[in-house]
């Protein structure tokens, strides 16, 4: 259950920018997950409800933007949409794959009052 | 909070925390007219509230003073994982200050990781100093089983929790001699699933699957084999014994990641072992020349 560790780190990053940014309350918050990324985000969605209580994000409406998976394929030279880590190359069948995007976890912005 | 001693997670080295700075914007419609974005790097508003109390018109009587509802959208832009990142990067350059080249071997549990790192220990500590961090939920058990093959070891419990840190392995790096360079070994929590997120300033992860596992874990745990840069396949002795099909697993790991590297060992009777350390032998020489570089 990493994702218990990673939403307490949203939780930290949301309280220094609390302070930083003059908030008291979160309304909402928006992740990037992307599709390569190690984490699922319907864990997410449960451990921050489990974390977030009695902090100033409790209640805060969660949002998951997936980000969908990028590779570049040494064979064919060019970049390619993948799903999944194991995914064969959609144009030539090859696993030559080198991941480009879609692997990151970003909290991308949150609501504040 | 840091989970191994409670402290507040006080800034070890240089960081640069300010390149995630984020910009104030209000949304939302919910300026009166005559009144523009904040688009400044200043709080949007100065003064002080009392804990709880918001701008959003819900306040006494439900008074809602124009121009100061505060309903806005913050953008972050933040790594998650930022904050680990930070501390791998101070464990990455303290290591490479004092000349430690450091591995982190990960892997599902008894896949015999510690056994490993005993017979490793046995073979070249006469020739470099070697200091080990064990990661398990609970029990001194692999500290004590190091420390009896001859190399000082520190033991971090993460109790509840299901990896290694690198806050924690900071922590850890204060209580070893570090001075002496050498080589670092980290076996982390027996999990091929959540130590593949963290980075805790090691060169390389080194990810050991035993021929008593399935040929196709490395399908099943993607993360961990994209992850890391060599694939020790261990207890190759009991191959004989095994349906444990070797071609195929090394075609799945390759799958995941095209430049892995693979070796097949066994730990037990010592069978493919100097080939790993003529691979340690290479790395730590090529991260040294980078480091020289670097500086």
């Amino acid at each position: 259950m990493h994702e218990m560790a990673l939403c307490e780190g949203v939780l930290d990053i949301i309280a220094e920018e609390a302070t930083r940014q003059r908030f008291a309350r979160v309304r909402a918050v928006r992740l990037e997950i992307g599709a390569l990324s190690h984490v699922e985000p319907e864990a997410m969605r449960f451990c921050f409800d489990a974390v977030s209580r009695g902090t100033i994000a409790e209640s805060a409406r969660f949002e998951v933007i997936e980000v969908p998976g990028e590779a570049w394929c040494m064979n064919c030279s060019k970049p390619v949409a993948i799903a999944r880590r194991f995914d064969p190359c959609p144009a030539c069948g090859g696993y030559k794959l080198q991941v480009t995007g879609g692997d990151a976890l970003r909290v991308k912005d949150l609501e504040v009052v | 909070m840091c989970t191994v001693c409670g402290c507040m997670e006080a800034k070890e080295g240089a960081s640069d925390h300010d390149r995630d700075h984020a910009h104030a914007h209000a949304h939302d419609g919910a300026h009166p007219r005559g009144y523009g974005h904040h688009h400044h790097d200043h709080p949007p508003h100065e003064h002080a509230h009392e804990q709880g109390a918001s701008h959003d018109g819900g306040g006494l009587a439900g008074v809602h003073v124009p121009g100061m509802n505060a309903r806005r959208i913050i953008e972050i832009e933040r790594n998650i994982l930022g904050k680990n990142n930070e501390y791998a990067a101070a464990n990455r350059a303290r290591l490479a200050a004092a000349g430690v080249f450091a591995l982190n071997f990960v892997s599902s549990p008894g896949s015999g990781k510690t056994t490993l790192l005993v017979r490793a220990i046995a073979d070249l500590k006469a020739d470099c100093p070697i200091a080990v961090i064990e990661g398990d939920q609970q029990t001194a058990n692999d500290a004590e089983r190091i420390r009896a093959a001859g190399a000082p070891a520190i033991q971090i419990n993460t109790g509840k929790g299901c990896h290694l840190d690198a806050h924690m392995v900071g922590h850890a790096l204060d209580a070893l001699p570090l001075d002496l360079g050498g080589l670092l070994f980290i076996e982390n929590v027996g999990n091929l699933v959540c130590p593949a997120a963290f980075d805790l300033g090691e060169a390389h992860k080194v990810v050991v699957l035993s021929v008593t596992e399935g040929e196709d874990k490395p399908l099943k745990y993607p993360d961990m084999f994209a992850a890391a840069d060599l694939m020790l396949i261990n207890k190759v002795d009991l191959i004989p014994h095994l349906d444990f099909d070797l071609e195929r697993c090394v075609e799945y790991a390759r799958r995941i990641n095209p430049r892995i590297e693979m070796l097949t060992v066994s730990a037990r009777t010592g069978e493919g072992m100097p080939a790993f350390y003529s691979w340690i032998a290479r790395r730590a020489e090529a991260a040294r020349v980078a480091n020289r570089a670097a500086e």
